[in-house]
């Protein structure tokens, strides 16, 4: 399923906050079609800013991210993101808000569009709660509704940043599964940031670790990638294997000994 | 429970006159007031003097609301232009109303526009500054994902800012429906022509027709009542996702 050609590229890739803060500095890396990479660090380290120079939010102050071979935003189809919070608008019902990537894009109302709407809905479980407004939704599938409207425009890369931080541990556990799940069903790249060492190994091809400080003038770099070698389809259950422990283990220590 | 508390206020007021023996141009009682409204009802004065007013209070809150939301979105989106242009505006502030109206009644040469004009200066601002805490409201996750939609600036707009800064913007909506009443009921004042509510408060006050003073101001707030409840019924219309929300979640 994984094709070797590199899908995402960045090249010696920093950024400068307000032309003060250093937050990154020589960033090069390349993920390939189809992966699921997950990134690990410190809080603050500037993991959300790596994501979103990855979907072209931010201009890099040097360097460059390539989706194939093109800037991110000027790349035909757009990337899919799903943020950790805030990311649902509460003035549109969940139909409607899974609807918007299709309306931006001229897609028109009709049978074919609300097609994918529903195949989406269905995907993610929310069948039955297309008229629900977000505020009458729990923070999981708020969450959910998120990730159906960051797929249905069948993006060839999605953002997930700390996509189930807000969570309770039992929600967010089921909610990495059904990622997988979701993973599997579609042909998508995805670049996921989070807080939990246990959900990218859990759930990723490769976990990038990410160190710095660059409050104190110590730009992050990615200071290892660490391949996570368990079979697929995963399981909650493999988190008792010696092999998940052993790659849970490495990753802690190279984010914490890092000087 | 409304209807209650007014039958309260209106029985204390009469109580209050009765036993206060207080001569009928300096507190008329409910049923003074009852019987001069019947008056100008009956020959038709009331009517025509609300309707001028109307005409100058209704396009002053649209001619207001029209400068607001384009100079509101300029100034919370570029700083440049809130340096230079917000001094102005809060200086503007600073000076009463009433003392530029007689200035403006100078300068506009039509006394229908002056009035209009006066009642425009007093709900602009207000709009004006719910429109900016409207668009600084937006999350920066919704702009964020509006770009990596690949969403026109217009698109940006129309689905994300505009919607999302509805309810503040009603807010002020509400705020400047009141004082358009006061801006217009201003203009009046100042701008000596024989019609409107306003000046028929100050013929009123003139003559010691304590009861047609309280005719006239019950009718502003009458009116002021109205408008409110438009811009709140307006509200209810648009905002109907507000109020899924305060159903339990489940």
């Amino acid at each position: 399923m994984i094709d070797k050609r590199p899908f995402l590229t960045t090249t010696d890739l920093s950024f400068v906050f307000a032309e003060q803060l250093h937050v990154l500095d020589g960033i090069s890396l390349h993920i390939q079609e189809g992966a699921f990479v997950a990134l690990v660090g410190p809080s603050g380290v500037g993991k959300s800013t790596l994501l979103r120079l990855f979907g072209g939010l931010l201009p890099p102050t040097s360097g460059q991210v390539l989706l194939q071979g093109q800037p991110p935003l000027a790349h035909r189809s757009p990337i899919g993101i799903v943020f950790q919070r805030d990311g649902l608008m509460p003035w549109r019902t969940v139909w409607d808000n899974v609807a918007l990537p299709l309306e931006l894009q001229g897609v028109q109302k009709g049978e074919m569009r609300n097609g994918r709407i529903q195949a989406m809905l269905d995907l993610v479980g929310l069948n039955g709660f297309e008229h629900s407004y977000p505020a009458q939704l729990s923070g999981g599938m708020a969450q959910r509704v998120s990730i159906a409207r960051a797929l249905v425009h069948e993006p060839a890369l999605l953002l997930l940043d700390e996509p189930f931080g807000a969570l309770d541990a039992l929600t967010r556990e089921r909610m990495g599964q059904e990622l997988l799940h979701i993973w599997q069903a579609m042909p998508v790249t995805v670049f996921m940031v989070t807080h939990s060492i246990m959900e990218a190994v859990l759930l990723a091809d490769e976990v990038l670790v990410m160190n710095g400080q660059p409050a104190t003038g110590n730009p992050a770099k990615i200071t290892a990638r660490i391949p996570i070698n368990l079979p697929r389809p995963r399981h909650l259950e493999m988190q008792a294997t010696a092999d998940f422990q052993q790659d849970v283990a490495t990753i802690r220590q190279a984010i914490a000994g890092f000087p | 429970m409304v209807s209650i508390s007014f039958l309260a206020l209106l029985l204390g007021w009469e109580l209050l006159v009765v036993w206060g023996e207080y001569d009928r141009f300096i507190l008329p009682g409910p049923s003074d007031v009852w019987q001069q409204l019947q008056i100008v009802v009956g020959d038709g004065r009331l009517q025509q003097h609300s309707l001028i007013t109307l005409s100058e209070v209704i396009p002053g809150l649209l001619i207001g609301c029209v400068i607001a939301l384009p100079l509101g979105y300029l100034l919370a989106k570029s700083p440049l232009a809130a340096r230079l242009i917000s001094p102005y505006l809060i200086a503007s502030q600073a000076i009463p109303v009433i003392a530029i109206a007689p200035l403006l009644t100078i300068w506009v040469r039509s006394t229908y526009w002056a009035r209009v004009l006066v009642a425009v200066l007093v709900v602009f601002f207000p709009i004006l500054i719910n429109i900016i805490a409207g668009l600084r409201s937006v999350p920066i996750e919704l702009y964020d994902l509006m770009a990596s939609l690949h969403a026109t600036r217009w698109q940006t707009f129309r689905k994300l800012e505009f919607p999302a800064a509805l309810p503040v913007i009603l807010a002020g909506l509400k705020v400047g429906a009141t004082l358009s009443v006061i801006g217009a009921l201003v203009g009046e004042f100042v701008q000596p022509k024989s019609e409107g509510l306003g000046f028929l408060l100050v013929t009123a006050r003139y003559q010691f027709k304590t009861d047609l003073v309280f005719v006239v101001l019950l009718t502003l707030a009458l009116i002021a009542l109205s408008l409110y409840g438009l811009v709140a019924l307006l509200e209810k219309r648009l905002l109907r996702w507000q109020q899924a929300g305060s159903h339990q979640k489940m």
